[in-house]
């Protein structure tokens, strides 16, 4: 895809503009149809059914309608927030999370930027997303916001770790940070998948970087940043209309790179399951999105069957069980390659 | 070593009881919702649930019982008498009706829902229904108008019922000047024979003075006081007089409501 934009576009400014609103053209519809999964799923796990009018078959114009109302809705700024910051906040926070798509092969024919550190890039711009947090916080002047923001810096340095940790051990399997290089690593039936190779401590990495990346999404049982028990919305309590739009688009968006992170890593991103059966350049963008989105599913299932960690048990799971866990498999898993 | 098998206890439980609570909300993901649809789908009424009221005006005799037992005061019922010549028919329990009830409302903005009203009924017309949804964007809406009787109709009966009375008061007080006269006449014959009434008569000025002298201040208190009661009581009849008059603008709207 990129090859075939660059034919007929060069190099120049028009060529990075358009392969860089491509994947815009997947977050949209896929936000929106998670948003109604997250409903709908929500709604049954709990013996309820959820929107069931909008739109008319159950409920399915739900999301489109939010972001209807959302996009109407009055832009507040409080008077004594700081402005410029407050505006910025929600544009970084999407910048962050949009960022990370550049480096993800969403097919073997098509990746944003064929970078060879892909995964690292992937790790440290969507630390961004913190940074935007924190800003929003800030700005907001407000102590909900605040606490939420510092909440999210201190799980930053609890998660960080042991999702880099786990990532690290794929990379000393693949031997290779280019993405596109760490699927083709797992082609072939789905027993080549990274989570079910030195079995069984990949599928542990594959845990604790799952883990990790729930920490890393902000959502439960880890959405301590934005408690809406304790901190009514966290560190988005003020923001309304198209900029809180943002930080939800965001947190959608973030899900997503994590599980196509997930997939990419650890079950064979754009490979089929099935060997050379349904692969090529489409089938690959269906298998990787597929594989997302039962990841995503796994991430709402989740939400709604767990409760909040306090704080500390965050920390405890992250430093205590986590980044040991993950050390110790690093070290088995790099044995296991050398000694191979 | 204890701390140590606790701590991967605490692992092992932990991955346990997010298994466990997840096999739980997928379960109910595939069990079906407990909720009722309720424009389309509606949860059955208990049989005995106490709704909106509804009056059979052809068994109401127009006795006010229900109207005496409101605690919210929320049934006006107004009636007149019927002539005579009027035969109004039987109620189903084989009463005979004697009044027109030219006005039997029903503010359901004021009822509570008791259903106090309904036991004293001794027609049993008076009941309440299996209907909840009446709701309204006028509160004046919810005043239902029970009657059969137009307010054409109502007028006149209240007319010819005033008529009626006048005529009755108008023969008692002819009877009575009658009755009066033949007593006078008697009482004419009686002082012819025995005149001890002039004696009574210097008695009074006396008592009429002594209430002019000196309780002439206390008495004024007393008839205000009087005019306050009264003017309470005066003051629930005027609200009483004034629903009517509320009820007859929405009486278009409601009629068709009512039934």
């Amino acid at each position: 895809m990129h090859n075939f934009i660059t034919y007929y576009l060069g190099t120049g400014f028009w060529t990075s503009l358009l392969s860089s609103i491509l994947p815009l053209i997947w977050i949209f519809p896929y936000a929106l149809v998670a948003m109604w999964i997250e409903l709908k799923v929500s709604a049954h796990m709990q013996d309820r059914l959820g929107p069931m009018r909008t739109g008319g078959w159950h409920g399915w114009a739900q999301p489109l309608a939010d972001v209807a109302k959302l996009m109407q809705k009055e832009d507040i700024i409080p008077v004594a927030a700081d402005k410029a910051l407050y505006v910025l906040a929600p544009v970084l926070v999407f910048i962050g999370s949009y960022a990370a798509y550049a480096a993800i092969p969403f097919s073997p024919a098509y990746i944003g930027a064929n970078i060879n550190l892909g995964i690292f890039y992937i790790i440290a711009v969507s630390a961004i997303v913190v940074l935007g947090i924190l800003m929003a916080g800030w700005a907001s002047n407000n102590k909900w916001s605040l606490l939420g923001a510092m909440r999210t810096a201190a799980q930053l340095v609890s998660y960080e770790i042991p999702s880099s940790l786990a990532v690290l051990a794929v990379i000393m399997v693949a031997g290779s940070m280019n993405l596109n290089d760490i699927c083709a690593a797992q082609s072939g039936w789905f027993w080549n998948w990274f989570a079910f190779g030195r079995f069984p401590f990949l599928f542990i990495t594959f845990v604790i970087y799952f883990i990790a990346s729930l920490a890393e999404t902000n959502r439960a049982p880890f959405d301590i940043p934005e408690a809406e028990s304790e901190l009514v919305a966290g560190y988005h309590t003020e923001y309304s209309g198209m900029r809180f739009a943002f930080f939800y688009l965001a947190e959608y968006a973030n899900m997503f790179t994590v599980s196509a992170v997930a997939t990419l890593l650890f079950f064979g991103g754009w490979n089929s399951p099935f060997g050379a059966f349904m692969s090529g350049p489409v089938w690959g963008l269906f298998w990787l999105l597929s594989k997302a989105m039962v990841l995503i599913f796994v991430q709402i299932w989740l939400r709604w069957t767990l409760p909040r960690f306090r704080v500390d048990q965050l920390m405890y799971l992250s430093w205590k069980v986590l980044t040991p866990f993950a050390l110790a498999n690093i070290f088995i898993v790099g044995l296991w390659t050398v000694l191979k | 070593m204890n701390s140590v098998n606790r701590y991967f206890s605490n692992i092992g439980k932990g991955f346990w009881t997010v298994m466990v609570g997840m096999k739980v909300t997928m379960r109910h993901l595939f069990t079906p919702a407990v909720t009722v649809q309720y424009p389309d789908a509606r949860m059955a009424i208990p049989e005995r649930g106490r709704n909106r009221l509804y009056v059979n005006m052809d068994d109401c005799i127009g006795c006010n019982q229900c109207g005496m037992a409101c605690p919210v005061d929320c049934i006006t019922i107004e009636t007149a008498k019927s002539l005579p010549t009027e035969d109004l028919g039987t109620t189903s329990t084989g009463q005979k009706k004697r009044l027109w009830v030219t006005q039997f409302d029903i503010d359901f903005a004021k009822c509570c829902y008791c259903g106090l009203c309904v036991p004293p009924c001794p027609t049993e017309c008076i009941y309440m229904t299996d209907v909840y949804e009446f709701s309204e964007y006028n509160r004046n809406n919810l005043i239902y108008n029970f009657t059969t009787l137009t307010a054409e109709e109502a007028a006149a009966k209240t007319q010819q019922a005033r008529e009626a009375e006048k005529e009755a008061a108008a023969k008692k007080a002819a009877a009575a000047a009658a009755a009066a006269a033949q007593k006078a006449a008697q009482a004419a014959k009686a002082v012819a024979s025995t005149p001890p009434a002039p004696a009574i008569q210097p008695a009074s000025p006396v008592a009429a003075a002594n209430s002019k002298s000196e309780p002439a201040k206390t008495t004024r208190p007393g008839a205000q006081e009087d005019s306050g009661n009264s003017a309470v009581s005066s003051e629930q009849s005027v609200s009483a007089i004034e629903k009517p008059a509320e009820a007859a603008v929405n009486k278009d709207n409601t009629k068709d409501s009512a039934n």
